[in-house]
């Protein structure tokens, strides 16, 4: 039988307590299993969200609603199923890639995206790296830009648009959550839009790409100028090299 | 079949509920095909991209998901389910609690599983690794589990026994802890109906978000199966459990260090020094008790080593335990920090995935339905020799696929950190490396081709048992025929 154990000498008493205190009772067996997971997980989260644990930074802001809306197709795509935006502090990767990633200038990043892995190349420093025009081609056909390149194309972001209720409802709720959004930022979503877009759309017009500017790769462009870029700014202030 | 009031070993096995016990073991051979053929996809997708089709709906990153999510809490909770059921009814000497929260756990949980399906095509997903699923559905698993946990913890406070055997310690420490791992990591503010944003940001949100991940691998693929080999194993080598005192430490040990282990995942990131040490030390503790549970595993065949010539269920547990040894040593290995930094981001870490997946989790969970199928339906085993074909055509595919994705991890780890004399990087061009590893690629899309191709001959005899001639010997515990 499966339910019967050799009880060897040695294992008498050890047998005897656990039989009698935790087999024999189930509440006090699942009331310190549940104890025995607990710990660890209080013993390194909680200190998290204390001033020791996270630290912030000043000089790093919100996403943008344009850029939000950037994020949330990455977030929808699983970008991060191959691209990390995580670089290392390693030599290799800051040759490679710029400033290692501090944790400040994740402060907003809701989700997290930092990946686990790398099919494809790091992309925490990718912001102001390649034009507008360059992602605008390498989303409609990466091979166009990138020679060889394995990555799938995404010719969808190009006809299909955004949405400002739906980039409203999440700086919404990304407010709700802690990011200070400004009542005036809520309300001001779709000028934002516009705007940004507007821009965004321009210059890609001088490089001869005509574009709508609420197109959803207007927005993915957005986000992913926005990488890296105020904490390679805020580095600079700092005087730190790497 | 009634409830019977009788006590003791001589239950009959009518007063034990066999229905529920089938339905998730079919609903696992289903699943499993189903995981392992997106599985083969997205692999040939990395060695021949035109296989993402040119549409929104396969793409790599919208399948991916689909496959880690249908193979573990579709595949891998679908045998814990069956296991669990069948054993604790047998170990308590009682029929489920309520059998109408078995439905509803069976039903909701197989919706779920649908509902991940429909979703992650559509790019509605979290993009929290194996935390995908969007709010309304963690919701749902919320339900779900809890109705788990109720029936469970039920059935235990009606047990006809008094003491509770160690499969069941595993099986309560997965009740519980996925249950806290799931709140504590989805807890979100929603934005739309489909999309929300987590009350965590940053580095907060990828600690607790790989506290959970890790976890999953621990409580999810790791407590329960090891509550299935404490079943099952002494079951198909009709042997007792080697040690008991070895069953305490490996339990209490497994559970409490396990948990610790999630910042591994975050070594040389933004995450405090303390934690990310934190992390590493754990993980390797970790080593000794897994192996501890491997041990009372495998010692537990001394005096039945000569079956594994012919039993095919001893097979496949034996090498799924032995694949539990050799992943909880690389694990811990790859969570000291200098490995780390050449292991993290490649490859490799796919190949250690996939060891503990295929290896231990397939491995094991194959051995459970040919050792129950025939028993549940009380029916011989349609194909012994079968079941050994497949057996080592899992075994060589699982060799193919580590031993392609070490190649190829080390490779492109090597590659991206090499520094030349001149002190500039070795292999500037991301892209070159990329092409470097398309053989290993081929390789692996071989390997995990063989295991799948493994998977489809387990479905089809399984279902032909099942689908055959009543058994001539009416013992519904009649070993299984052996080639």
């Amino acid at each position: 039988m499966a339910d019967e154990t050799k009880n060897h000498g040695s294992e008498k008493k050890y047998g005897q307590f656990h039989r009698r205190v935790f087999e024999a009772n189930i509440l006090n067996f699942a009331v310190w299993a549940t104890i025995a997971i607990l710990i660890g997980g209080i013993v390194e989260i909680v200190p998290m969200f204390t001033p020791a644990g996270t630290e912030i930074s000043p000089d790093v802001k919100p996403y943008t609603a344009l850029e939000v809306a950037g994020r949330d197709i990455y977030v929808s795509e699983g970008c991060y199923l191959c691209h990390s935006q995580w670089v290392r502090p390693m030599r290799a990767e800051i040759l490679r890639y710029g400033p290692w990633s501090r944790a400040w200038e994740y402060q907003y990043d809701r989700p997290f995206q930092l990946g686990s892995r790398r099919i494809g190349p790091d992309l925490h420093r990718v912001g102001n790296k390649y034009p507008d025009a360059w992602h605008y081609e390498h989303m409609r056909d990466p091979r166009s830009t990138t020679p060889g390149s394995v990555m799938p194309a995404y010719p969808w972001l190009h006809s299909s648009r955004i949405d400002p209720g739906d980039v409203r409802a999440s700086l919404v709720a990304l407010r709700k959550t802690g990011t200070p959004y400004s009542e005036s930022d809520i309300a001001g979503v779709e000028e934002s839009l516009a705007a940004q877009g507007g821009a965004i759309a321009e210059r890609l017009r001088q490089s001869g790409i005509e574009s709508d500017p609420d197109r959803a790769i207007i927005a993915m462009i957005a986000y992913l100028q926005r990488l890296g870029v105020d904490g390679r700014a805020a580095l600079q202030k700092q005087g730190v090299e790497y | 079949m009634e409830k019977s009031a009788s006590a003791g070993a001589g239950v009959p096995v009518a007063v034990y509920d066999d229905d529920i016990v089938k339905k998730f073991a079919i609903a696992t051979m289903i699943w499993g095909a189903v995981g392992m053929l997106v599985g083969v996809i997205i692999a040939l997708q990395l060695a021949w991209w035109p296989a993402n089709l040119g549409l929104p709906w396969t793409t790599f990153g919208r399948l991916r998901p689909l496959h880690t999510n249908a193979v573990i809490f579709a595949f891998g909770g679908n045998i814990c389910f069956t296991g669990i059921y069948y054993s604790m009814q047998r170990l308590l000497k009682t029929r489920m609690w309520n059998d109408t929260l078995s439905k509803i756990h069976f039903w909701g949980w197989q919706a779920i599983i649908v509902s991940a399906a429909l979703t992650f095509p559509l790019g509605i997903t979290q993009s929290r690794e194996y935390a995908e699923l969007v709010w309304p559905i963690d919701i749902a698993i919320t339900l779900i589990w809890v109705v788990f946990a109720i029936n469970f913890f039920g059935t235990i406070a009606i047990r006809k026994v008094k003491h509770i055997y160690v499969a069941i310690w595993f099986y309560m420490s997965f009740v519980i802890t996925i249950a806290v791992l799931h709140i504590v990591n989805n807890l979100a503010m929603p934005a739309t109906f489909l999309r929300s944003y987590p009350l965590y940001s940053g580095m907060t949100d990828a600690l607790v978000q790989w506290w959970y991940g890790h976890n999953a691998v621990g409580f999810f693929l790791t407590t329960p199966f090891l509550g299935l080999m404490y079943y099952f194993l002494p079951k198909a080598a009709e042997r007792p459990i080697y040690s008991y005192r070895l069953s305490i430490i490996h339990f209490w040990g497994l559970i409490f260090l396990y948990i610790w282990a999630g910042p591994h995942h975050l070594l040389y990131s933004g995450l405090p020094d303390w934690a990310q040490t934190l992390g590493m030390v754990f993980s390797i503790m970790l080593l000794a008790p897994s192996w501890g549970g491997m041990l009372n595993g495998l010692l537990t065949l001394k005096g039945a080593w000569h079956r594994l010539r012919t039993d095919p269920v001893l097979k496949f547990m034996v090498v799924g335990v032995s694949f539990y040894g050799m992943s909880t040593f690389e694990g811990p290995m790859m969570s000291i920090r200098a490995v780390n930094g050449l292991a993290h981001f490649t490859n490799w870490v796919v190949g250690h995935v996939h060891s503990g997946a295929l290896g231990w989790n397939g491995m094991i969970s194959f051995a459970v339905l040919y050792w129950l199928v025939p028993r549940l339906w009380n029916k011989p085993l349609a194909l012994p020799r079968m079941a050994t074909q497949h057996f080592w055509l899992a075994t060589i595919g699982i060799v193919l696929y580590t031993v392609s994705m070490w190649a190829a991890g080390l490779m492109e780890g090597l590659q991206w950190r090499a520094v030349g004399a001149s002190g500039q990087l070795a292999n500037p061009i991301f892209i070159d490396i990329v092409h470097r590893l398309e053989p290993f690629y081929w390789l692996r899309l071989l390997g995990g081709s063989l295991y799948f191709a493994g998977a489809l001959m387990a479905v089809y005899n399984l279902f032909k048992t099942i689908r055959g001639p009543e058994s001539v010997s009416t013992d519904a515990a009649a070993p299984v025929p052996v080639t």
